[in-house]
C-alpha cells in the first residue's frame, strides 16, 4: 500500500485515478495472537495502531463483529474540544486535542480536522459565571485557546443565529474554545485502520466474539463466529455492549447502562456556519456544525430510556429540530436528509473507564458517554500504554472501575449516580 | 415512540413519562456493609433484551410504574404500578 503524498494525487489525477490500492487487507484469523483488541471501532483500532507503533508487544489481531466504519463510528456528530474541567478529564482531553493536531500527519491520512472553534452560547449571567470559572480552570492547566465572547464579537462572527430580545432565551454571549473543531469520522477510522494494518495489525471484519475462556483469573481463549483464538492479552473497546462482553467473561454488573443518542443531518447547502455551535438553555441540550458537504449536522440529547436499539424515537427528533430553528431561524425550510442512532455506555458518573479488570490480562477501555469520538486518539494511546505495561499511568489512574468505592466520582456535570443524566 | 399502556390513565405516547431506571434494583439495609450499598447504587446488569424499568407518568397521574419491556426490540410486555399493594389492587398478582 503507498504512501499517500501530492505527488501521488498529482499522478493519479493523471493517470484516470487508476493507481489507488486497496487501504488495509482483509486479514484471515490466525489460531494465535500476543493481544486481541475486541472491537474494531476507533478506540480499538487507535489502540491496535498505537500499541504497534509505540510499544513491542508482538502479534496484534482487531476482532470486528460488523464492518470497519459500521458502528459508532459512522454515528457521531465529528465535535473535537477538551474544555472539560476536573482534574484528570482537562489533561486526557488536552492530550487528545493535541493528537488530533498532529493526527492527519501521524496517519499519512487526511481526516480533515478543522479547528473552527467551538462556541458554547450564554443565555444568562448565571451560565456566564459558570462558564468563566470552567474556563479559567482550563487556563490554570495551561490550555489558553479558551475565550468569553461578549454579545458584539458573537453577532460580528456568527451573523445568522437569532438575537432578538423577544426569543425565548436572548443570546447574551458565548464561551468559545478555538483549537476545538470537527474531523471527518471515515476518514479518521479509515486512517487508523490503514496505518495499523501497514504496522502488522490484522484487522478481522465480520469476526464476534461468541464465548471468553478463562482459567485461574485469566483469559487464555476466545471464541468467536470465524474460529477460536488463543491469546495473551485482550482489550476490551466495544462501547455500547461492554456490559454484554463483560458478562460473557463472568464478571457480572458494570457502572455502565447502555443508551441511544441520535444525530441528524440535513441537505446540503453553500457555506453557512464556520464554527460548532451549542445551545444549552431551559431544558434545551443542542449542537450543530456543517459538514464538508454542506450538510447541517445536529445532535441533542438521548433518547431518555435505556436500549440497545440502534434507532431513534421521534420526540428527541422534535426536540433537535426545534432547537434549531429557536438559534437560527433561517435553517427552518431545510429538509432532513439523514437520521441515526447509536449506543453509547453511560457511566455512573459521566467519565469513561481505561483501567485494568479482576482478569490478570483483561483491559477495559468503555463508558465513553457523549465523550468517545473526541477522545480517540488519546484513549487509543493510554489503552495502549496500560495494555503494554500492565499498569495506568498517572494520569488515568483514576478512570477504573473502582473509583467509585473510593469516592472519586468524575462527574463532569455534577448530575449524580445515574447514567441517562450524564449528556 | 413507545406507546405505554398506563393503569391508570390507558395508552399514551411514553413522552408523556419519565424513564425511571432498572427496577430490578432492591436497596440494602442501612446499615448494610458498603460494598452492597456500591453495587445497589453504582452497578447495573444492563440487560440486552427483557427487563424491568420503571417510569413515572409525569404528565398524567404522575404515578410511578413498573414496565416488562425489550431493550432491543422496545416491545412492551407489561405495565403495572411499582407500588407492590397498589398492583395487588389492580389485579397483578405479581
Amino acid at each position: 500500500m503507498s504512501q499517500f503524498s501530492a505527488w501521488s494525487v498529482f499522478w493519479n489525477g493523471l493517470s484516470g485515478q487508476k493507481g489507488w490500492t486497496r487501504q488495509w487487507r482483509d486479514s484471515e484469523p490466525q489460531t494465535k495472537y500476543d493481544v486481541v483488541i475486541i472491537g474494531g471501532g476507533l478506540h480499538g483500532l487507535a489502540t491496535a495502531y498505537y500499541l504497534a507503533k509505540n510499544h513491542d508487544v508482538g502479534k496484534i489481531a482487531v476482532l470486528e463483529k460488523g464492518w470497519i466504519g459500521g458502528g459508532n463510528a459512522g454515528r457521531n456528530t465529528t465535535i473535537v474540544r477538551s474544555n472539560y474541567v476536573l482534574p484528570g478529564n482537562r489533561e486526557f482531553y488536552e492530550h487528545s486535542l493535541q493528537l488530533w493536531e498532529e493526527l492527519s500527519h501521524e496517519l499519512n491520512y487526511n481526516v480533515m480536522f478543522s479547528q473552527r472553534s467551538h462556541v458554547t452560547l450564554l443565555h444568562n449571567p448565571g451560565a456566564v459565571d459558570a462558564v468563566a470559572r470552567r474556563y479559567n480552570t482550563m487556563r490554570l492547566t495551561g490550555n489558553n485557546d479558551v475565550e468569553m465572547w461578549d454579545l458584539e464579537r458573537l453577532k460580528a462572527t456568527i451573523p445568522h443565529l437569532n438575537y432578538a430580545p423577544s426569543a425565548r432565551f436572548p443570546i447574551t454571549g458565548a464561551a468559545v474554545q478555538t483549537r476545538a473543531g470537527t474531523a471527518r469520522h471515515d476518514a479518521v477510522i479509515w486512517g487508523y485502520a490503514r496505518a495499523a494494518d501497514k504496522l502488522g495489525v490484522d484487522i478481522i471484519q465480520q469476526c464476534e466474539v461468541t464465548g471468553i475462556n478463562t482459567t485461574q483469573g485469566a483469559i487464555t481463549r476466545i471464541e468467536t463466529s470465524r474460529g477460536s483464538i488463543e491469546t495473551n492479552k485482550v482489550g476490551l473497546a466495544v462501547a455500547g455492549n461492554t456490559s454484554r462482553l463483560w458478562q460473557m467473561a463472568g464478571l457480572g454488573n458494570l457502572p455502565i447502562e447502555s443508551h441511544k443518542l441520535q444525530a441528524f443531518v440535513t441537505e446540503p447547502v453553500k457555506p453557512l456556519l464556520d464554527q460548532v455551535v451549542v445551545f444549552g438553555m431551559g431544558g434545551a441540550h443542542f449542537y450543530m456544525s456543517q459538514s464538508d458537504k454542506g450538510g447541517m449536522v445536529f445532535g441533542g440529547d438521548l433518547d431518555w430510556y435505556k436500549s440497545y436499539a440502534q434507532k431513534g424515537n421521534l420526540p428527541v427528533a422534535e426536540d433537535v429540530t426545534a432547537s434549531a430553528i429557536s438559534i437560527m431561524p433561517c435553517l427552518s425550510r431545510l429538509r432532513v436528509l439523514r437520521q441515526w442512532a447509536g449506543i453509547v455506555d453511560m457511566s455512573m458518573d459521566g467519565t469513561h473507564f481505561i483501567c485494568k479488570t479482576p482478569l490478570s490480562n483483561l483491559y477495559l477501555n468503555g463508558g465513553w458517554n457523549y465523550g468517545g469520538f473526541k477522545a480517540t486518539p488519546a484513549s487509543g494511546w493510554h489503552f495502549a500504554d496500560l495494555i503494554a505495561s500492565d499498569r495506568p499511568n498517572t494520569l488515568i489512574e483514576n478512570f477504573d472501575l473502582e473509583r467509585f468505592a473510593r469516592g472519586v466520582n468524575i462527574d463532569e456535570r455534577g448530575a449524580g449516580p445515574d447514567p441517562k443524566l450524564h449528556g | 415512540m413507545l406507546r405505554i399502556n398506563c393503569p391508570f390513565c390507558g395508552t399514551r405516547d411514553h413522552n408523556e413519562f419519565t424513564y425511571g431506571g432498572d427496577g430490578s434494583i432492591s436497596y440494602p439495609e442501612l446499615d448494610a456493609p458498603m460494598e452492597d450499598w456500591i453495587k445497589a447504587v453504582f452497578e447495573r446488569e444492563n440487560i440486552c433484551g427483557r427487563q424491568t424499568e420503571t417510569w413515572q407518568h409525569t404528565l398524567g397521574c404522575r404515578m410511578w410504574l413498573r414496565v416488562e419491556r425489550d431493550t432491543v426490540t422496545h416491545e412492551i410486555f407489561s405495565v403495572t404500578p411499582a407500588d407492590p399493594k397498589l398492583a395487588v389492587a389492580c389485579g397483578d398478582d405479581a
